[in-house]
């Protein structure tokens, strides 16, 4: 089974986002980096398929130069080879992206049974690219998947429901597929030393696709206005307990 | 200019939302539901949308920012190869369009320009009440025959297991962050939720470490929640996670470091060590019960 996944880089934001002063990004100059939470666990998701069935799995990242980084660590946790689309500093909406992408997997020319995708990224949230890449190529695609387990010549995928009644929604889906997944269909593992050294040695392909223009053009960043509480302080330690209690007597939940 | 809306069901609340948002827009508003009783099946949901849109020129197709109401608008966006603005909180129409949308789960917003048409938009859980609008009685359709956007659909449902408070329902969350130290460690925080009838949640520290499932965690990549109140033990506040309890009516954080973000969302702060301030609540809530 051979599988690419594609993974966003972002900032681990923290406490406190700060953006720059020209609006277009949050400020990173003390944030460290990572890949996007639904992504790593598709990235662990490929390298267990492909444990378990034999097969290839290939990432492949849009981004600066530095998302080498976010590459090299799925490299680390054990996908074989990495596609680098370096990107340039300004805002790919999801058009450009899903565009960048298909042009990247025809390039590779790997038959890709699975294209697994996170079901939105940490920062944009355009809950699209995985669709728009599996339309481009003709393939079957499903999203928000939480189990995926091989059935016959195809996929059985689970999702949770998230409006009334609870439950999981079941999907069989022929391959080759497009699946978005969430965090939580695994526990993502950490990478080992030699597995990064490993990592270094890796196939890596980069190059640099045209951006298309913008259809949804970012004008600028703001922050939501005035979320700022001040916390009524009932106490340190142990003794703000009674104050605690009155306080959810007064709520009602007691 | 028509703007048609996708509805999940009648009666759902965020579909009712995407309503009153489309009532913006100006003009005639034509809400869709699909019948009830066929099989999810995005793509063909996608198609009889798109079909009905160009029936009746529709110049804003609207969903709801759900799982459903975003992954039919990516259907639908990438049937027409338009753009599409998911978790929208307002919008001005025009060529182009200027959106206001939400970016990580909501800790920060986006101004943007679309261009193109129809405008593909889905609406920002909460970004608007529900207000009935005159004359709008949603159309009931069936989907899209055609075979090949009836590849995927829902072939099974499997009904949850009915163990304990859902989290995303309960009155009262009691949850854990890195500062519980260990799984052993949520053993205080699982005895003040029980004792409040409450649910169990987490942080993505505490999954990422494996001490609870992540059907736990509490966050912009786990659950949103919307209890009366939320108990947040030894937890920071990251915008990660916060994006998950923004609903909470009310927050009360028990930290150690008084410097913590999390008490700048906080209704009440409690300064101190979880280990020593969850036993000493939960022996509180015992006495006053005389038990």
């Amino acid at each position: 089974m051979n599988i690419l996944v594609c993974v966003k880089r972002v900032p681990l934001t923290g406490g406190k986002i700060t953006l720059t002063e020209d609006e277009q990004a949050i400020q990173t100059r003390h944030l460290g980096f990572t890949v996007s939470p639904h992504e790593e666990c598709a990235a662990e998701e490929a390298i267990r398929l492909v444990e378990a069935h034999g097969g290839e799995s290939v990432v492949l990242t849009l981004g600066p130069t530095e998302a080498e980084e976010q590459l090299r660590d799925m490299m680390a946790i054990g996908i074989d080879r990495g596609i680098h689309l370096v990107a340039d500093g300004g805002e790919w909406d999801s058009q450009a992206t899903a565009q960048a992408i298909v042009g990247a997997v025809r390039e590779d020319g790997a038959a890709f049974d699975l294209i697994l995708f996170g079901n939105e990224s940490a920062d944009a949230g355009n809950y699209q690219v995985a669709v728009r890449v599996a339309y481009a190529l003709g393939l079957p695609v499903v999203n928000g998947i939480k189990v995926i387990s091989v059935d016959g010549a195809g996929l059985r995928c689970e999702r949770e429901r998230t409006s009334h009644p609870p439950g999981r929604d079941v999907y069989s889906v022929p391959t080759p597929a497009v699946v978005s997944v969430l965090e939580g269909i695994n526990l993502p593992r950490y990478p080992s030393v030699p597995g990064r050294m490993r990592a270094k040695r890796k196939p890596l392909v980069a190059s640099e696709p045209a951006r298309a223009q913008p259809r949804l053009q970012m004008v600028r960043l703001r922050l939501p206005e005035g979320s700022s509480k001040q916390a009524e302080v009932l106490g340190h330690g142990a003794e703000a307990a009674p104050r605690v209690v009155e306080i959810l007597s007064e709520i009602g939940v007691m | 200019m028509t703007t048609l809306v996708f509805m999940e069901s009648a009666g759902d609340e965020l579909s009712q939302q995407a309503v009153t948002f489309a009532g913006g827009l100006g003009g005639e508003i034509a809400a869709i539901v699909f019948d009830q009783a066929e099989a999810y099946a995005p793509a063909a949901w996608a198609q009889t949308l798109v079909e009905l849109a160009q029936e009746r020129s529709a110049g804003a197709v609207v969903a709801p920012g759900t799982d459903r109401g975003n992954e039919v608008l990516a259907h639908i966006a990438a049937k027409l190869d338009q753009p599409m603005s998911a978790n929208c909180m307002s919008v001005i129409p025009g060529d182009p369009a200027t959106v206001i949308r939400m970016r990580w789960g909501g800790s920060l917003l986006e101004e943007a320009m679309v261009h193109g048409a129809p405008l593909l938009l889905s609406v920002a859980p909460h970004a608007v009440a529900a207000t009935p609008v005159a004359d709008v009685e949603p159309i009931s359709v069936s989907a899209s025959a055609s075979e090949g956007d009836r590849v995927v659909r829902v072939t099974e449902t499997v009904p949850a297991s009915s163990a304990g408070v859902s989290l995303a329902d309960a009155d009262v969350v009691v949850s854990g962050g890195r500062g519980v130290g260990s799984a052993e460690g949520f053993s205080v925080i699982e005895e003040l939720a029980a004792l409040l009838g409450g649910a169990v949640g987490c942080s993505r520290a505490v999954t990422s470490a494996g001490w609870r499932p992540h059907s736990d965690q509490v966050g912009q990549t786990g659950t949103k929640i919307s209890p009366e109140i939320y108990i947040a033990c030894g937890i920071s506040g990251a915008t990660q996670h916060m994006a998950g309890c923004k609903g909470a009516k009310r927050l009360l954080a028990i930290n150690p470091d008084g410097e913590a973000s999390i008490f700048a969302s906080a209704d009440y702060a409690v300064i101190g060590d979880l280990h020593e301030v969850v036993p000493a609540i939960s022996a509180e809530i015992r006495k006053a019960r005389g038990t």
